[in-house]
């Protein structure tokens, strides 16, 4: 079946049951969306299909077939960081990083919906990721500091 | 942080496994020279600084191409906690270079030294003091050759931008001067350091080189390895401890789509497939069909305290200091303890491994490559130089979990289909059930007090070993399931000063007569290892609370208290920048119901980095619920290198020693684990996570580098338990310091 | 719609003709304020009983609003004529009920009117708490006014004329209030009169499980036969129950206690709220809660073989071990076997995993044979679950279902639905599943997605607990 991801069109010949985890990671060679639970418990796995953040692990790619698919590599490149990507370089937003690429997934439709999300919408939106480093403090600081760039009008605010 | 950040490619690259398998050793006298110099050369009578005392030669450490490349080596792993920036600032800074300049190769059995393992805050002390010393000395020899080849004495040449400048302006490329022989000589003692008032790069917040790769989908772990040929493995592990497979009928399991192997080796059984979800639903096919005989007996999960006391223990007196008579005359006893906890890393383990000939190559997270290999080499009756382990980055690591298992999974695995390389992927809930845990601990302290002072204290502590690291194959979960099964091999405890159980058992406070006894327990039912701070997280949990105590019935305040008892000057400095940036509140504050302070402190192992924590908790009463406003912590490591990057670590230490504290617990039956994934063994999210955290680094210029990777984990407990029972009332010595406990304690 | 609206209209208009000649009949006076009554005034052993009353009562479910402090009020309470906003029932003096005394607090649970003698709104089951006894009045007065107080005003209530005007409600509570207390019935034993007393009283079951009519009060000729609250299906607790495993008083008292049970599943959206507070009620009143409402359900259809198939399935999972062997899923149909069916296709990489994995509940997934929600009345709670799951709760062991929302658009959820439905139950299909998917979207009917109730920890297995 046919997959658009970043905006570039793939076939891949796989049985339609399979989670996107695995055909992104495996037939795409996209590996920013990390394994971490297989159970849609820990956020480790998320990209954004329509603009909308899921667990790519327990979505089988059956549900996608004309939908967009964003990960992470398609926000930006380490060249061209996308906001969100060059606040969490400038936070020093990460110890081990394995849970970062879900969440700033996460944290990039939140502000792709709402840039004017308050500290108390950020929390709760990201409440289905875990962090076992305990880098949620500077994970906090990063959102704030993409929102600001992202929203002119915020700038200053925060971060 | 206003500066642009300039992100290359070839930071991006940095880090991967894959860089490491490209790279040539040509014309390099790798570390397998680990061999000591001969004697004569070694005329020292001091011993080396940091791990040059066990590999002595500055090209096992540094080396220079003729480009005038400049590449690093150590034999300590990134584990997230930035270790490859700090080493990478330090070599530049006494080598006169720009940090762009340097790379680093990073724990791998043919191209780093041997230095142990990445554990124990040791990396910095190690591996930095090493680095550092070898980069001075090896610029000082940049220089000598330099002098002489501009006939110039080498007092009046200087180092500028990776080149030796003569006085007339001459300039000389490390790269142009550096031969082949120049540097592969024994350090000595002693270094030109570089006055610490001249630092430019060892005291800036360097942004870590590891961190754009990671926000941009490049290869940073080694579960993103992706080498040509590669297949998938999964393992079926047994349902609980030491079961033995009766059967299995993998017929059906070998006919599914894309299976390329059932592996069976005694109990331990596999499954290779070529897509990675063709192995899941392998494993799945072949773990319905697995018979197994159990026969593991757990203890009482909710009985540990008294089946801890009930094993046979082998008692090693720590401490026995007699200097008072006086018995005080008010005494407190107090009796603590904490479950059996997890790492949980947020990735599973995973290894990649192939066997190539008569070579193994094994991609692993593992803390020790050379410790692992040999476990690997034994278990598979190889001769370690056959086998290479490379370190590549795994989900954080926080002690032993299940990376050297799944690195053992692989090489077994890579034996069944040689010439390809084979990952194994533990599932979340093999995770779960089968990394070794932070043991259960129980802790009874008794003091006297007197005159507003402790005059005598007594701690016993109860505990298994808090390691069972490779080592012998046996310590490799998988050799223990083979048909030719390798032993568990005894465990044994951790001598003081650093210790195991005891770790930081020793009060740091200045006491005039003090006894520990560690309660060292052999036998051990549920899987134990290495969990970040080992014993030194419950100790100091546990003193911490009891100082608290003992302030109450002294009617002092806990900070005064801990000062009262305080000698060391950065131990106090440490306490009073905690308390004064806390604002801490030394008189009864304004009524804030639900809200209390808490303080901790400890220096880590009482001979790393000190910490204190001070911090805010409320307590919901109607649930029970706690919850973190605030804290603050300083923090002392020594000289600084960067403090960005020791500020990352006690912020993370204070988050997931909080989530231990309040909410963690591992579960079982009388037969298997049940806590096996984030519902069962629930941690922190981002709800419960504070309003804000201010971490304070106190900088000791010159002074030797002091570990501080789980320096904060006990102080921040304390903290946590103390603040708890300000805002309660009540005291909380049972870990963890659930909503339920705290509901049920203050009642309605 | 229009005659419905002209129902609505018509019955507007008589409650508010019966409001104007209730104010003929009676108003209420203000009752004075009092000083705050201090803490150590109250009895500890009342205060206790209290806590445990507040418990079955749920007061803290409605009184405390989304991650606010507990009785601080604020919550949104949805109904079909606008939204009322709870109440802060702390002792604060100025926004809480710190100056109530003991008999405003009585008047309120017994006719439902404030301190002041305005009129309160119905959506406080004012209708139920009239049963309950003095005695248990004193306890949950003591217990509240021994809280932490809280500083909240009051939000605002969104309602249209004439409801926004309170006085209205003097016509609905003549026509539809029967104040109490509960007297017992000598036909019963104490044990049964326990249990009216509680599931009818305090307990208010029936505010969510019984349906109401166009006033928005409860249907006694419908008692328990199903109700809609934010925005999920309340499920017939009478003959109707639409649980393909017939309850029974010991699978209501482990569900109740413990949020879930093996054959019946997981309690969420209000529910699990409900459960969340059930397991800090006595014991003997947790029996004679299960005991009465197992008896109205008595005469529900027995359990059928192809049910019973999927209890036995149900009880093998968890003693494989599989979960520590592997990842605690199952594999199932190939797409191939799937007969192109997309719903089908869906069920099999997306849900089946879980819901036919070897781990047992409450971890795993319920065997979709067995859950009420795909064989009750309507989709709202299949497209409800599907689309928001069970959210993590704050650090606590409980279990958690991925939801769906931004992995299947509409047309996918419901054919997911419909296959289940068609799959699972043995009822005609449901006709209203787009409408109910896009109602859930469209946040027309507030699905609440609770967490699960925490699950306490069973370190002796299910077994013991379901037998308790």
């Amino acid at each position: 079946m046919k997959l658009n991801v970043n905006g570039n069109q793939h076939d891949v010949d796989v049985d339609p049951r399979t989670p996107l985890l695995y055909v992104l990671r495996g037939d795409l060679k996209l590996i920013a969306a990390k394994f971490g639970c297989g159970l849609g418990q820990c956020g480790a796995c998320t990209v954004l299909v329509d603009g909308e953040p899921v667990f790519s692990c327990i979505t089988p790619i059956a549900l996608l077939a004309d939908k967009q698919i964003t990960t992470l590599e398609g926000l930006g490149t380490p060249e061209r960081p996308a906001p969100i990507q060059r606040a969490f370089i400038e936070a020093q937003a990460a110890q081990c990083g394995y849970c970062i690429p879900g969440i700033m997934m996460r944290a990039h439709a939140l502000l792709q919906k709402n840039p004017r999300a308050s500290e108390a919408d950020i929390r709760a939106f990201l409440e289905p990721h875990l962090c076992r480093c305990g880098t949620h403090m500077r994970i906090l600081r990063a959102i704030h500091r993409a929102q600001a760039e992202m929203t002119p009008a915020n700038a200053g605010g925060s971060g | 942080m206003s500066q642009a950040i300039v992100i290359s490619r070839r930071a991006v690259l940095a880090g991967s496994g894959a860089l490491v398998l490209s790279f040539s050793s040509a014309g390099r006298l790798t570390a397998q020279d680990n061999a000591p110099p001969p004697s004569a050369t070694l005329a020292v009578a001091r011993p080396l600084p940091g791990s040059l005392k066990q590999t002595p030669y500055l090209d096992s450490w540094i080396r220079i191409d003729a480009d005038g490349a400049i590449t690093v080596f150590t034999g300590k792993a990134e584990l997230g906690q930035g270790i490859k920036t700090a080493l990478m600032q330090i070599a530049a800074e006494q080598l006169d270079v720009d940090f762009d300049r340097i790379k680093i190769i990073t724990a791998d059995t043919a191209l780093t030294p041997n230095e142990g393992y990445t554990a124990g805050s040791h990396s910095m002390q190690d591996s930095g003091t090493a680095v550092m010393h070898a980069a001075a000395q090896a610029r000082q020899f940049l220089i000598a050759e330099a002098a002489t080849r501009a006939g110039v004495p080498a007092a009046q040449m200087k180092t500028q931008d990776a080149a030796v400048i003569a006085p007339d302006g001459r300039r000389f490329g490390y790269g142009e001067v550096v031969s082949a022989r120049l540097l592969h000589v024994a350090a000595a003692a002693t270094s030109p350091l570089k006055d610490p008032s001249q630092y430019k790069i060892m005291n800036r917040r360097i942004p870590r080189v590891d961190i754009p790769a990671k926000v941009t989908g490049g290869s940073a772990f080694v579960q993103d390895l992706r080498p040509d040929g590669m297949v998938h493995a999964r393992v079926v592990r047994p349902p609980s401890y030491g079961a033995q497979l009766a059967g299995v009928d993998d017929g059906a399991v070998r006919k599914m789509p894309g299976v390329v192997k059932v592996v069976r080796d005694g109990s331990f059984l596999a499954v290779i497939a070529q897509r990675e979800f063709q192995a899941i639903e392998a494993m799945r096919a072949l773990a319905a069909v697995a018979r197994w005989n159990e026969t593991a007996q757990l203890p009482d999960a909710n009985g540990l305290g008294a089946f801890l006391t009930s094993l046979p223990a082998q008692d090693i007196t720590v401490l026995d200091r007699q200097q008072s008579a006086s018995s005080g005359a008010k005494t407190l006893s107090a009796t603590y303890s904490r479950p059996y906890l997890a790492h949980g890393s947020i990735g599973p383990s995973c290894a990649v491994a192939q066997l190539d000939n008569d070579t193994l190559t094994v991609w692993t997270h593992t803390q020790g490559v050379y410790p692992d290999r040999a476990a690997i080499a034994e278990m598979m009756g190889m001769a370690p130089d056959k086998v290479r382990c490379i370190h590549s980055e795994g989900a954080g690591c926080y002690g032993h979990n299940g990376a050297d298992d799944a690195a053992a999974d692989a090489a077994l695995l890579a034996r069944a289909v040689p010439g390809h390389p084979v990952r194994v992927q533990w599932t979340r809930e093999q995770e779960h059930a089968w990394e070794p845990y932070g043991p259960a601990m129980l802790i009874k302290l008794d003091a006297a007090l007197d005159g507003g002072g402790i005059v005598n204290w007594d701690h016993e502590v109860w505990s298994n070993t808090h390691s069972t690291r490779p080592g012998p194959a046996g310590s490799l979960l998988s050799a223990r399931y083979l048909g030719k099964p390798f032993p568990e091999p005894p465990p044994k405890p951790i001598p003081m000063p650093e210790g195991g159980g005891d770790r930081n058992s020793i009060p740091i406070y200045t006491i005039p007569s003090a006894r520990v006894i560690y309660h060292f327990l052999p036998t051990m039912p549920v899987r134990v290892s290495a969990l970040r701070a080992l014993g030194g997280f419950m100790n100091v949990f546990a003193i911490e609370s009891f100082m608290d105590e003992l302030a109450a019935a002294a009617g002092a305040d806990p900070v005064a208290f801990r000062l009262k008892h305080l000698d060391d000057p950065r131990a106090r400095e440490v306490v009073a920048t905690a308390a004064e940036r806390f604002g801490w509140a030394t008189k009864p504050r304004a009524a804030a119901p639900g809200r209390g302070q808490g303080f901790g402190f400890a220096r880590y192992k009482n001979l790393a980095a000190y910490c204190a924590v001070a911090c805010e908790i409320e307590v919901d009463r109607d649930s029970g619920r706690a919850r973190m406003r605030r804290a603050v912590a300083a923090v002392d490591s020594g000289q600084v290198v960067n403090s960005d990057g020791i500020a990352n670590q006690i912020e993370g230490a204070i988050l997931q020693s909080m989530s231990w504290t309040l909410y963690e617990s591992v579960t079982f039956d009388e037969r298997r684990i049940t806590s096996v994934d984030w519902s069962s063994y629930p941690i922190l999210r981002f709800s419960a996570v504070p309003d804000e955290m201010e971490i304070h680094v106190i900088n000791r210029p010159g002074m030797p580098f002091l570990g501080s990777g789980e320096a904060g984990q006990g102080p921040a407990a304390a903290a946590v338990a103390n603040a708890i029972a300000d805002a309660t009332g009540h005291r909380f010595r049972d870990l963890p310091i659930s909503a339920e406990r705290i509901k049920a304690a203050i009642g309605v | 719609m229009r005659p419905l609206k002209f129902a609505l209209a018509f019955c507007v208009v008589l409650a508010v003709a019966a409001g104007i000649l209730a104010i003929i009949i009676a108003r209420w006076p203000a009752i004075a304020p009092i000083a705050p009554p201090a803490a150590n005034s109250f009895d500890p052993a009342s205060v206790k009983r209290g806590a445990a009353l507040v418990a079955i009562g749920n007061c803290d479910v409605c009184h405390t609003a989304p991650g606010g402090r507990a009785f601080a009020g604020g919550r949104a309470v949805p109904t079909p004529f606008g939204s009322i906003y709870s109440t802060n029932i702390t002792p604060d003096p100025e926004t809480g009920i710190g100056r109530w005394s003991k008999a405003a607090f009585q008047r309120a649970m017994r006719f439902g009117v404030r301190r002041d003698g305005a009129y309160l709104y119905p959506a406080f089951p004012y209708d139920h708490f009239t049963l309950v006894s003095d005695d248990d009045d004193n306890a949950l007065y003591a217990y509240l006014m021994t809280r932490t107080p809280v500083r909240a005003p009051p939000v605002p209530d969104r309602l249209p004329f004439p409801l926004n005007i309170r006085l209205v409600m003097s016509g609905w509570n003549l026509l539809f209030l029967h104040p109490g207390p509960y007297r017992a019935d000598a036909a019963h034993d104490a044990a049964w009169n326990r249990g009216v007393y509680l599931v009818d009283g305090l307990g208010h079951c029936g505010a969510c499980h019984t349906p109401r009519n166009l006033l928005g009060a409860e249907r006694t000729d419908l008692k328990f036969s199903g109700g809609e609250v934010e925005g999920w299906t309340a499920y017939a607790l009478n003959e109707l129950s639409p649980a393909p495993v017939p309850w029974n008083a010991a699978a209501l008292r482990h569900y109740l206690r413990y949020g879930w049970e093996d054959s019946h599943g997981v309690a969420r959206g209000p529910m699990a709220e409900v459960a969340g507070d059930l397991h800090l009620i006595p014991a003997d009143d947790m029996r004679a809660i299960a005991m009465y409402v197992a008896e109205q359900m008595n005469h529900a259809a027995p359990e059928r073989d192809v049910v019973v198939q999927g209890v036995e399935r149900q009880h093998q999972r968890g003693q494989s071990g599989a979960a520590a062997s592997g990842d605690g899923q199952a594999n199932a149909l190939r797409a191939t076997d799937t007969k192109n069916d997309e719903g089908a296709v869906t069920y099999a990489g997306a849900c089946a995993g879980c819901h036919e994995g070897p781990r047992a509940l409450p971890d795993g997934g319920i065997d979709l044979m067995l859950t009420s929600a795909i064989g009750g009345p309507s989709a709202n709670n299949l497209v409800n679950i599907v689309l928001y799951g069970l959210p993590a709760t704050e650090a606590a062991r409980a279990p958690i279902m991925p939801g769906f929302a931004g992995a299947m658009n509409d047309a996918q959820v419901a054919a997911l639905v419909r296959y289940l439905r068609a799959r699972f139950s043995d009822k005609g299909p449901w006709t209203d599943i787009a409408k109910s998917v896009h109602d859930a979207r469209s946040r027309a009917r507030f699905p609440a997605a609770s967490p699960a109730s925490v699950v306490e920890p069973t370190p002796s297995g299910t077994a013991q607990q379901a037998s308790q």
